[in-house]
């Protein structure tokens, strides 16, 4: 195996007393912070809103653009009549290598569909977000396009989304958009 | 008598509530400037929000809230509500002595640092001094090298091996800095011809070529960077941070909680404010503001603005705390930038560069005054 040979650069008198090197550190910090502090302190009076004074996202109030093929919270899709697409297959249940999905299927009034979900759990403390079920659907009826990506609760129970959570999402208890500041009720 | 003590009282009081709440106040400085200066926000969640009748007072809050100010209060909160833990086996007296050992040090010492001119009231003379002691430069290196004590206190009382380590890298460091210390600063005393810190303050009134302000940082330069490298490793702060080294290497109060927890890291805080206290004191002519004197500004241009003596005090001492803030804003950015020392490095920094170098220095200064006929 050819082993390459870095050669380092001797140190000279100068640089072995690391003053450069010290002064080139202060004066790299202190002109980011000259910079970010002019900015910040513009930012404070409404001024100068186009250039960031720092790469923090002040989360709650500040979201991250994320990007459209990120894999967040799921969603069931909907007819034009508002019930769900899915057709209780089991495809999912059955790729789902984490079992969080449990579908209870039954008969759909439509003669020409042959299966519609009575209900559809899907249990996210057990998800591991892998899109198995989204690749696997065959109806295209489960998605994880919902850009949610805060799935926080106080128990295990409030992370077990039903099917009305999932057809509409935040609709229901603890996923429902809270007034910033407030926790959600327990 | 009485008039003397009260004048004392109040001097010392005014002081100390600037040191106190200046030491406070940098552990803000320390998150914001830190923050600021790596691309971050920083703190700013700790927010005060009163009841709905008390709106007014909200709006006043607010800039206060959003800047954060209130996180070095809630530290304070927390440090006084917390469990203060004591290991078993430890010397109970002296591990509740240690922290108070070294806050008190810390604090005294400032005692004979001057942050004004002598203030003129009716027909008293107010030396704006806590002590106006002649021997002022003794008794700060001497009230330093005791808060050594409680350190050392500090890692021998926890009974825990690590503390007990800590104590002893704390102890070999800022003996070996404190002799670069004082040695550094030998070159200033000479300079100037005396051990009191006003007269020193006073001595550096004069101009060179008539324009630059005869500072001791022009008359010692080389004394200016060898006491601040000194007095930085003094106050155990990260680039000189081995006693402590949170992160990695336990250090000297890893058996302490709650305020004395709090008490060591205000020492450190009130002893980067006294080393910013020495250094304007010693280099940058403390109280002195270029141009003014006792009866108002005289510009080497020519022009001349007359002021009152009230005007002249109260400028100085303005002075002497925006010097002492740039210095605190410089160590700030030098302890955010540098990283740790390895230890070897430090002793290595400490006795085979600073201490030759502040020798040389010495010896240079002495001659210099001698042949130049120095007092």
């Amino acid at each position: 195996m050819a082993t390459k040979v870095l050669k380092r650069q001797p140190l000279n008198w100068l640089d072995n007393t690391y003053l450069p090197t010290l002064f080139t550190g202060l004066w790299i910090t202190s002109r980011h912070f000259f910079f970010n502090f002019a900015i910040q302190t513009l930012h404070l009076f409404g001024l100068m809103k186009h250039i960031r004074g720092s790469v923090t996202y002040q989360y709650p109030e500040e979201q991250r653009p994320l990007s459209k093929r990120l894999r967040t919270r799921h969603r069931l899709t909907q007819r034009e009549d508002g019930s769900p697409r899915c057709v209780a297959c089991m495809m999912c249940e059955t790729i789902c290598p984490a079992r969080c999905i449990n579908i209870v299927a039954t008969e759909h009034p439509d003669p020409n569909i042959e299966k519609m979900p009575k209900s559809f759990d899907l249990d996210l403390g057990k998800c591991v977000y892998c899109g198995f079920c989204v690749e696997v659907c065959p109806e295209d009826a489960i998605r994880m396009d919902t850009q949610i990506l805060d799935t926080a609760a106080y128990s295990r129970q409030q992370m077990q989304l039903d099917m009305t959570e999932l057809l509409h999402p935040r609709s229901t208890h603890l996923y429902k958009t809270h007034k910033q500041g407030q926790p959600a009720e327990r | 008598m009485i008039e003397t003590f009260v004048i004392k009282a109040v001097l010392a009081g005014a002081f100390f509530g600037m040191v106190l709440n200046l030491a406070g106040l940098l552990t803000w400085v320390e998150r914001k400037q830190s923050a600021v200066m790596q691309d971050r926000v920083g703190a700013n969640r700790a927010w005060i929000v009163l009841p709905k009748w008390l709106a007014p007072l909200n709006l006043l809050l607010r800039p206060l809230n959003v800047l954060g100010l209130f996180h070095s209060l809630a530290d304070a909160a927390k440090m006084f509500l917390k469990e203060d833990f004591m290991p078993e086996g430890a010397d109970k007296k002296l591990h509740t002595l240690a922290p108070a050992i070294s806050v008190v040090f810390a604090l005294l010492a400032f005692c004979a640092i001057p942050f004004g001119d002598t203030l003129k009231l009716g027909d008293k003379l107010i030396n704006l001094q806590v002590a106006d002691l002649n021997a002022g430069v003794l008794f700060i290196f001497a009230m330093l090298s005791l808060g050594v004590y409680g350190v050392i206190l500090a890692g021998f009382s926890s009974n825990n091996n690590y503390a007990y380590l800590g104590g002893m890298r704390a102890a070999s460091q800022m003996l070996s800095y404190e002799i670069t210390m004082g040695l550094a600063i030998m070159g200033v005393v000479l300079s100037y011809g005396t051990l009191s810190l006003q007269e020193i303050t006073r001595a550096q009134g004069g101009y060179f070529f008539g324009w630059i302000p005869a500072y001791g940082i022009f008359v010692q330069p080389l004394a200016f960077f060898l006491f601040m490298t000194a007095a930085l490793a003094e106050t155990k702060r990260v680039p000189f941070d081995l006693p402590e080294g949170e992160s990695e290497i336990v250090g000297y109060f890893v058996e302490y909680s709650g305020m004395k927890f709090g008490m060591f890291f205000l020492t450190d805080l009130v002893e980067t404010v006294l080393v910013a206290c020495l250094m304007t004191t010693f280099f940058l002519g403390g109280w002195q503001v270029p141009y003014l004197q006792a009866d108002g500004f005289h510009f080497p241009w020519g022009a001349s603005v007359p002021l009152a003596h009230g005007w002249v005090i109260t400028l100085g001492v303005l002075s002497f705390m925006t010097k002492v803030a740039v210095f605190n804003w410089l160590f700030m950015a030098i302890r955010w930038t540098l990283p740790r020392f390895r230890y070897d490095q430090l002793m290595h920094l400490g006795w085979k560069i600073l201490f030759p170098a502040s020798l040389a220095n010495t010896a240079i200064t002495s001659l210099v005054v001698v042949a130049w006929g120095g007092k």
